[in-house]
């Protein structure tokens, strides 16, 4: 055999394939039809990046499916579409987010989080580089989590019917017996904690539209929520309700969950920790901090017995550092939150209407 | 930041709160008009009003560009987009508010107009320079603080030789608007809505001074006092009222004297009027046909023109029937006092423009204030004396 | 009406503009509607344009007006 047929012969593809099959051209190709098609040319997508990036032994059997062996325990599900724009950002971009924000979604529950699922819609044209770089980055970020991605589908659309790529991951996980999250649980008398600043991501990304953006970097905090919310749940095995503030913010969440409790809240607006950044930049485009999306903070309701060690706990851990005890839970038929604000008055917290715009007037 | 957090002291605002409580004398009601739309936000996001006394109240005049916009206005810019192909430029301010058939700048972007929110007129002018061969036209709002900046933009087209590039101006002037309510019968004759003394916009004020305040002083004898934009600024500048109405004085006074003088910024008005000039009466929102209250695009600019460019015709349109924006705009009704707000018309679905500005009078309200009962400035508190979440009628 | 908002000038960055610093973040703005303005000045900015420089006596001015003790409402002569 000539070293040239040896090195084809050895490679994975043509092992698989018993024929020669010209690889993928990452630097310059793009997405188009045949990916999605279930034809060899998807197949090939699928084993020369997907796989390739997340191999596991659920991967390397190559079924449609996964068979998994969950532990003992309560099963959580949760899923997550993905379609931010821009794909990249200082931080992070769509493939790392789409693996934190449904880790973060099953760890608010409580639950150790297992397993991924992740779904490709791809746009025609798209360029295969970008697409590598989010597929190498969501495998970096499950790795780094520990949650391997077990399973996948992709589908193309054409051109102009997409957004270049949309990612949906799924979720599972298990939570001990004994763990009861839920939105309901707070009670008057509780005490409200952030793990950290309000209002990172969305002022990232809303500093990189187009028009609006700023020389500095303000970074995302697209993080993996589970190391932290399993330390919080050994520190105070009874806490209420954890989640996470993402599209609409702090007040959104804390909104959500005095209706679900059916409870009102106070706030002290000067405990909220905020970056001077993203104050800043709040100040420029007219945005209220408490409404813009975060993506690596949680909020807990935990009982005031609780407050001071759970704040311990949280502060040990790398993603709680800037934890802080924000206010607390009481009486209130109509649901309010309500916020003590820095200047001395007091005012309310209400829904959100619409997407936030930035403003001039 | 510096020059901001320092007018937002928690301290002194007490110390300036009790101010205010010891010198308002208790035998008279004060009400005074922030006629700026942000200082209608300020004193609802810091809650301003829990710190005055009961006696002292604020009427929210019409100064939000927005709110005043006519329906009939956001329709032609919607025109302009969807049915002459451009790319319509704006603030983000107006995406949201209501037009004719249910539209706006907002769903017409959804039903594939190309609509694209800018945070300055200059980025305008760089999308101009970067689709030569798309027209581009910047929906151009705002009182005298926003109006330079758009007629340097016309003046830089104009440099530029930018063909593709027009301005479709809707530029409106603050003491056109003061002189209206003055006017008003409400206000003149029929002294039903008492108006004791103005606070004057901060950033209008850097452009165009404190002198031209002074005809109002001097012809309705009420007292304008030019505050800044942060919260102790309004404070300090409704202490200087109630002196001024105290001892019987109707005096322009200056708050702002870090960013305001008398003459304001010279630079900026030449800019202006070598590009705009006033169009004898415009429609505002609310308030009907005001005299002289516009900016139109001088003749020699008439290429960056878009009214002319495209032919535009302005039809007006009515607000709902049930819509009260004019009568809050004019400081006549409450927002509480119009039968849709909070029902029909909330920030989702906004009726009429109050509703639409985060710095309308019923956008203000109803985010921070709703709640409270009547016009009494009570704490807002987890008691019973506040009203209902949603207010049945 | 006008969101406008105090910032430091960092930067003369060409004959009209500047790069201006506002906690810490940083954007490049017109000087076109303002002269004779430098480094470590401070300037309202409105929708990317200068419209003044602020006054930093009159700021300090302000400050202290708001700390003063109020008038002694008596001796003012209030009927």
């Amino acid at each position: 055999m000539t070293k040239g047929q040896e090195k084809v012969e050895s490679d994975p593809t043509f092992r698989r394939r018993g024929a020669y099959v010209r690889p993928i051209d990452f630097r310059n190709g793009r997405v188009d039809m045949t990916h999605g098609s279930g034809g060899r040319a998807m197949a090939q997508l699928i084993d020369e990046l997907f796989a390739a990036a997340f191999d596991n032994e659920w991967l390397r059997q190559g079924n449609d499916g996964a068979r998994v062996n969950p532990p003992p325990g309560r099963l959580v599900v949760a899923t997550d579409c993905h379609v931010i724009t821009p794909l990249f950002f200082p931080g992070g971009d769509i493939g790392a987010l789409s693996v934190h924000g449904t880790i973060n979604d099953v760890a608010v529950m409580g639950a150790t989080p297992l397993w991924l699922a992740a779904g490709f819609v791809l746009e025609e044209g798209f360029p295969l580089a970008d697409l590598k770089r989010i597929v190498h980055s969501m495998a970096g970020a499950a790795r780094e989590a520990g949650v391997p991605i077990v399973t996948g589908d992709t589908k193309v659309v054409e051109k102009g019917k997409g957004d270049g790529v949309f990612i949906t991951t799924t979720g599972v996980g298990v939570v001990a017996d004994g763990v009861d999250l839920s939105g309901d649980r707070a009670r008057p008398g509780d005490r409200v904690i952030v793990s950290g600043t309000m209002g990172d991501h969305g002022v990232a990304i809303m500093s990189l539209r187009e028009n609006l953006t700023f020389e500095t970097t303000i970074e995302s905090d697209t993080a993996a929520l589970h190391g932290l919310t399993a330390a919080m749940l050994a520190a105070a095995p009874d806490l209420r309700v954890m989640r996470d503030p993402t599209r609409g913010g702090l007040a959104t969440t804390l909104n959500e969950i005095a209706r679900q409790s059916q409870v009102g809240f106070v706030i002290d607006e000067a405990a909220i920790p905020l970056k001077s950044e993203v104050e800043a930049a709040c100040e420029f485009l007219g945005l209220d901090p408490l409404y813009v999306a975060n993506e690596g903070k949680l909020v807990a309701v935990c009982a005031a017995a609780d407050a001071d060690h759970l704040l311990a706990a949280m502060r040990a851990h790398p993603l709680g550092r800037g934890a802080g005890i924000i206010g607390e839970v009481i009486e209130d038929r109509h649901h309010f939150v309500q916020m003590d604000t820095r200047f001395g008055g007091r005012r309310i917290v209400d829904w959100l209407a619409g997407e936030q715009l930035p403003r001039i007037c | 930041m510096k020059y901001v957090d320092e007018y937002r002291d928690g301290a002194l605002a007490k110390t300036l709160a009790g101010k205010i409580a010891r010198e308002a004398d208790p035998g008279r009601r004060y009400h005074l008009m922030e006629f700026c739309g942000g200082h209608t936000h300020a004193i609802s996001r810091y809650g301003l009003a829990d710190l005055l006394p009961r006696n002292v109240e604020m009427v929210h005049g019409p100064g939000c560009p927005v709110c005043v916009l006519p329906i009939g206005r956001i329709d032609n810019a919607i025109e302009l987009a969807r049915d002459r192909g451009v790319i319509l430029c704006t603030y983000a301010d107006t995406m949201r508010v209501p037009a004719s058939k249910g539209l706006s700048l907002m769903k017409a972007k959804a039903a594939g107009a190309d609509i694209r929110m800018v945070y300055s007129c200059a980025d305008a002018l760089k999308i101009a320079r970067d689709n030569p061969s798309r027209e581009v036209v910047f929906f151009a709002i705002g009182f005298e603080t926003t109006t330079p900046p758009t007629a340097l933009a016309i003046l830089e087209a104009a440099r530029q030789g930018l063909a593709n590039f027009s301005v479709f101006c809707n530029h409106v002037l603050t003491p056109a608007a003061i002189t209206h309510i003055l006017e008003s019968p409400e206000v003149r004759d029929l002294g039903l809505v008492p108006l004791d003394g103005f606070i004057g916009p901060a950033h209008v004020s850097t452009v165009i001074g404190s002198a031209p305040y002074d005809y109002f002083a001097e012809e309705y004898r009420k007292p304008v006092v030019i505050a800044g934009f942060e919260p102790l600024d309004v404070m300090q500048a409704i202490l200087m009222l109630v002196r001024q109405l105290n001892e019987g004085r109707a005096e322009v006074e200056n708050e702002f004297t870090r960013a305001v003088t008398p003459q304001g910024n010279e630079k900026a008005k030449a800019l202006v009027a070598d590009v705009f000039e006033l169009r004898r009466s415009f429609e505002w929102r609310g308030l009907g046909e005001v005299p002289y209250s516009a900016l139109a695009i001088k003749q020699r600019f008439a290429a960056f023109d878009a009214e002319a460019r495209y032919g535009i015709v302005y039809r007006p349109v009515p607000d709902h029937k049930a819509c009260e924006c004019g009568a809050i705009l004019r400081g006549v009704k409450k927002p509480a006092d119009c039968k849709v707000f909070g029902i029909v018309c909330t920030p989702e679905n906004p009726i009429g423009s109050c509703m639409v500005s985060s710095e309308g009078a019923c956008a203000a309200h109803y985010t921070y204030g709703r709640y409270k009962v009547g016009s009494d400035p009570g704490k807002v508190g987890s008691d019973s004396t506040f009203g209902d979440r949603n207010p049945g009628r | 009406m006008c969101l406008a908002i105090p910032a430091r000038v960092v930067e003369l960055t060409g004959p009209d503009t500047a790069r201006i610093d506002l906690g810490g973040v940083r954007k490049e703005i017109s000087l076109a509607l303002v002269d004779g303005v430098g480094v470590g000045d401070y300037v309202i900015v409105h929708v990317g344009y200068a419209l003044t420089r602020l006054d930093a006596e009159e700021a300090e001015r302000t400050l202290a007006t708001f700390a003063e003790a109020g008038f002694d409402v008596v001796a003012a002569g209030n009927a």
